[in-house]
């Protein structure tokens, strides 16, 4: 059906896939699985004709196959359904399902509302969604949405399907309606490729297996021959790389408990959440995309508030604390959203310093800023970040990836926090500033700040952390100690794996 | 979010203009017993025509996201080209040709801009509106042009018994209406509106909706103007000013987000653009201080912003993400 040859993808020369070759026999399930980041998104895109492969080729049905788009990915009868749902939710079900392509009355401008619900009927059917196709689509709930995307992709009657995490919002009942579909399609002779973390889904549902890692196929066969202990292995049991940063050499134990967070939960997002985070110590938090890490950060740095729970600070309660309030008693946040979030993109870098502990440094009555202060406290902030020491006027957007999170770091630590949430703090930069911001967290730690350190890099998590939390689903699946690291156990925590009601 | 008064705030918030709507005509007609006596009522129907038709235009604009501010401009523009063909006995037919075209011509500008160019709509139409009321203040060198009674003979004509301002007024509803709910533009705008990317990756020409939008409020404008022209047969140096505020806030009342994507045009444009002028109305009738006038609009129009502010953010809430499926 289709087949890979040496396949490759870099972003800005960093290598995301490949080479890579593999192939999928018609009528046949893949099921495609790696960590997050392994790849699987990025060749399914270059499938699905997001992304253009800078090396190798892709065959459909013994013919050469180069998508320019997705419409011409459609065209070659491709189905990609996106994790994230492309849908109106002002609009009907019908409208959504043919939106581009509405049946009008003859040669009117208008549409033919009776042939819309004919058709639209038509496509739900094969879905089994027994839904008024007239009804607005914000009255479905997310399971059914899904199944409404599906509907939208058998319009092309599509020889081969994508799935992308299909079952991440659905539930129990939801997933058996879904996988009973796409038993119906390979019936009806479709390929299919499913994306999953749920393993023994993918055990169950595939005939076929490809292993990702790091963007090379790690493993491959029939989805007989492997367990899902077999699986996370070969998903998690990479070479040491250069890049991989040296462990934090073992330190005396912890002090007094900094945060401590006492069955916080918030519907639909995180379930009875407890820890306690102890000063000097580096704590961190595992977990899939999507599983409520950073859903978790916002709760504790006050721009979400939690439905029941306690959390305090120091021995003191945070209840109705403001994140103004947090930040003066010592609280920070990294967002994972640096250039949306943590940055003002247009100002320079010194503007950008100063955000955060501007209030320590207003003056007398008027609040003037105390501009000669604030660069002294600067100067040994910077250096402690080594940001480029010519970057002041700079506007933050002409900086690297990396120098830009040492603003947002710099502009922190600037507050003398007690304790900082660093939510993927190394994300998109370079190895180098890397390595320094490792060393800039072990230092901090050592200097007596709590730190939360939430990763997608399992390296970067057992290499840094003294403790870590597994998150899956927003709850707490397993808390590890430095001993019991072990890439393999914490992915087993992390992945839905078999599901519960 | 599913707490019962949740949901009575949130159907509130959705009946918002109907409410508004019986609170101001309860509280005029128990004021004043002529505010409600059928010559009235007529009398509103009639003065608010003009803002219905502007309204209906600025809904387009709304529901892809976007805002024209340049609609009250427009009018003016066009009603100084009319009134400065007028000495060379141009009626008011070729005054409805020569308003069209410059609404036409003016929206299709501010289209490009925001399609093309990628400029933010509030700050091409507030160039547009600068750029209009300068060019009208320059033809008509600051004075008054009154027309002939050509023109207000129109505007006090009835087809049928019906006065020709509601008649045009609601011929401009009824195609609105059908052109938003029963052609694929009218369906693709909202898309549009609801997630400009999402549409695109969806394979609509995002670019040829948003162009479209920004002529037809260009249009409504000019057809509003000729309206507004006449009914008063004069030009003042003032024709039109505000009109933006009027119609934003009609359409707005009427239930039409500024976040794009939702709004409709019946009943909401109507409704908004009738209650706004029946709160004029009411206030002439009981003789209040003038002065008063934009101090009520003003607080009416506010009101309205901050229903549609409310609506947001309950809905907002309840789109969030879910992680988990709670059992």
């Amino acid at each position: 059906m289709i087949e890979f040859q040496g396949i490759e993808k870099r972003f800005a020369g960093v290598r995301a896939v490949g080479p890579v070759s593999f192939d999928l026999p018609p009528g046949a399930t893949l099921g495609l699985v790696g960590e997050n980041g392994a790849g699987k998104s990025t060749l399914m895109n270059l499938l699905g004709g997001n992304l253009q492969p800078d090396a190798g080729s892709m065959r459909l049905a013994e013919r050469p196959y180069a998508p320019h788009g997705p419409a011409e990915a459609m065209r070659c009868g491709i189905a990609f359904i996106h994790q994230e749902l492309n849908l109106f939710g002002n609009l009907t079900i019908a409208e959504n399902l043919f939106l581009t392509r509405f049946p009008r009355w003859w040669r009117s401008p208008f549409i033919y509302r009776t042939g819309l619900r004919a058709e639209a009927g038509k496509l739900l059917a094969q879905v089994g969604l027994e839904l008024d196709p007239h009804t607005p689509m914000d009255r479905l709930a997310v399971g059914e949405c899904q199944l409404v995307e599906i509907a939208k992709a058998l319009a092309g009657d599509p020889r081969l399907i994508i799935f992308d995490e299909p079952t991440s919002s659905l539930s129990t009942r939801e997933a058996e309606r879904l996988f009973a579909l796409m038993a119906g399609f390979r019936r009806q002779g479709r390929s299919l490729i499913y994306i999953s973390h749920a393993l023994g889904d993918v055990l169950r549902l595939c005939d076929d297996l490809v292993i990702l890692r790091d963007g090379l196929v790690a493993g491959r066969g029939p989805a007989r021959d492997f367990t899902i202990p077999r699986l996370i292995s070969l998903m998690a049991g990479r070479v040491p790389e250069a890049t991989a940063p040296a462990p934090t050499p073992p330190r005396e134990p912890a002090g007094a408990v900094a945060l401590a967070v006492r069955g916080v939960s918030r519907p639909g997002v995180v379930r009875d959440i407890s820890f306690e985070l102890r000063r000097g110590e580096i704590l961190g938090i595992a977990g899939m995309m999507g599983a409520g890490r950073s859903e978790l950060a916002r709760i504790l740095f006050g721009l979400d508030a939690p439905a029941a729970g306690e959390l305090r600070l120091h021995g003191r309660p945070l209840q109705g604390a403001t994140v103004r309030e947090r930040v003066r008693r010592g609280m920070a946040f990294v967002t994972e959203d640096r250039r949306g979030e943590g940055l003002c993109l247009e100002a320079s870098v010194a503007d950008n310093l100063a955000l955060a502990a501007l209030p320590a440094f207003a003056r007398g009555r008027a609040r003037r800023i105390d501009r000669p202060g604030l660069q002294a406290a600067l100067t040994p902030v910077k250096a402690a970040v080594r940001l480029t020491a010519d970057a002041d006027g700079r506007a933050v957007k002409t900086l690297s990836g990396g120098n830009q999170q040492k603003v947002v770091l710099a502009k922190w630590l600037l507050t003398k926090p007690g304790v900082i949430i660093l939510d993927e703090p190394t994300r998109g930069i370079d190895v180098g500033a890397k390595c320094e911001i490792h060393e800039l967290i072990r230092a901090l730690a050592a200097a007596g700040t709590a730190v939360l350190l939430i990763s997608s890099e399992l390296e970067e998590l057992t290499a840094l952390c003294d403790r870590l939390l597994v998150l899956n689903r927003g709850e707490i699946t397993a808390t590890l100690a430095r001993a019991e690291f072990d890439q393999a156990r914490i992915l087993a925590a992390a992945l839905p794996g078999e599901r519960s009601a | 979010m599913n707490r019962p008064g949740a949901r009575l705030l949130r159907g509130a918030l959705n009946q918002a203009s109907l409410i508004l709507f019986a609170l101001v005509f309860a509280g005029f007609g128990s004021l004043s017993a002529k505010f409600l006596s059928p010559a009235n009522l007529l009398n509103i129907l009639l003065q608010s025509a003009p803002t219905v038709i502007v309204a209906v235009g600025m809904t387009f604009v709304l529901l892809t996201g976007g805002v024209d501010l340049s609609v009250g401009a427009v009018m003016f523009v066009g009603a100084a080209l009319a009134g400065k063909a007028a000495p060379g006995g141009a009626g008011p037919a070729a005054a409805v040709g020569l308003m069209l075209a410059a609404g036409a011509l003016l929206g299709l500008g501010n289209g490009f801009l925001v399609a093309r160019l990628k400029v933010i709509p509030f700050v091409v139409t507030l160039a547009v509106m600068s750029i209009g009321r300068g060019f009208g203040l320059w033809l008509t060198e600051t004075r008054a042009l009154n027309l002939s009674n050509e023109f207000l003979q129109v505007g006090a004509a009835r087809v049928l018994g019906v006065p020709v301002p509601v008649l045009l007024a609601g011929a401009v509803l009824v195609t609105a209406t059908v052109v938003l709910g029963a052609t694929p533009f009218g369906r693709q705008l909202y898309a549009v509106g609801q997630n400009a990317a999402a549409a695109r990756r969806a394979g609509v020409n995002t670019r040829r909706i948003l162009l479209i939008a920004y002529v037809l409020s260009g249009v409504c404008a000019g057809l509003g103007g000729f309206l507004s022209l006449a009914q008063l047969g004069a030009v003042s140096p003032k024709f039109g000013e505000n009109y933006e505020f009027k119609a934003i806030a009609a359409a707005v009342l009427g239930g039409a987000s500024l976040q794009g994507g939702r709004g409709r045009i019946f009943p909401g444009a109507l409704l908004g653009a009738t209650l706004i002028q029946a709160v004029e109305n009411g206030l002439v009738i009981l003789n209040a201080d003038p002065y008063l006038y934009p101090l009520v609009t003003s607080a009416v129009i506010f009101l309205a912003v901050l229903v549609d502010a409310t609506r947001t953010s309950l809905l907002a809430e309840s789109h969030r993400r879910q992680i988990r499926v709670e059992p």
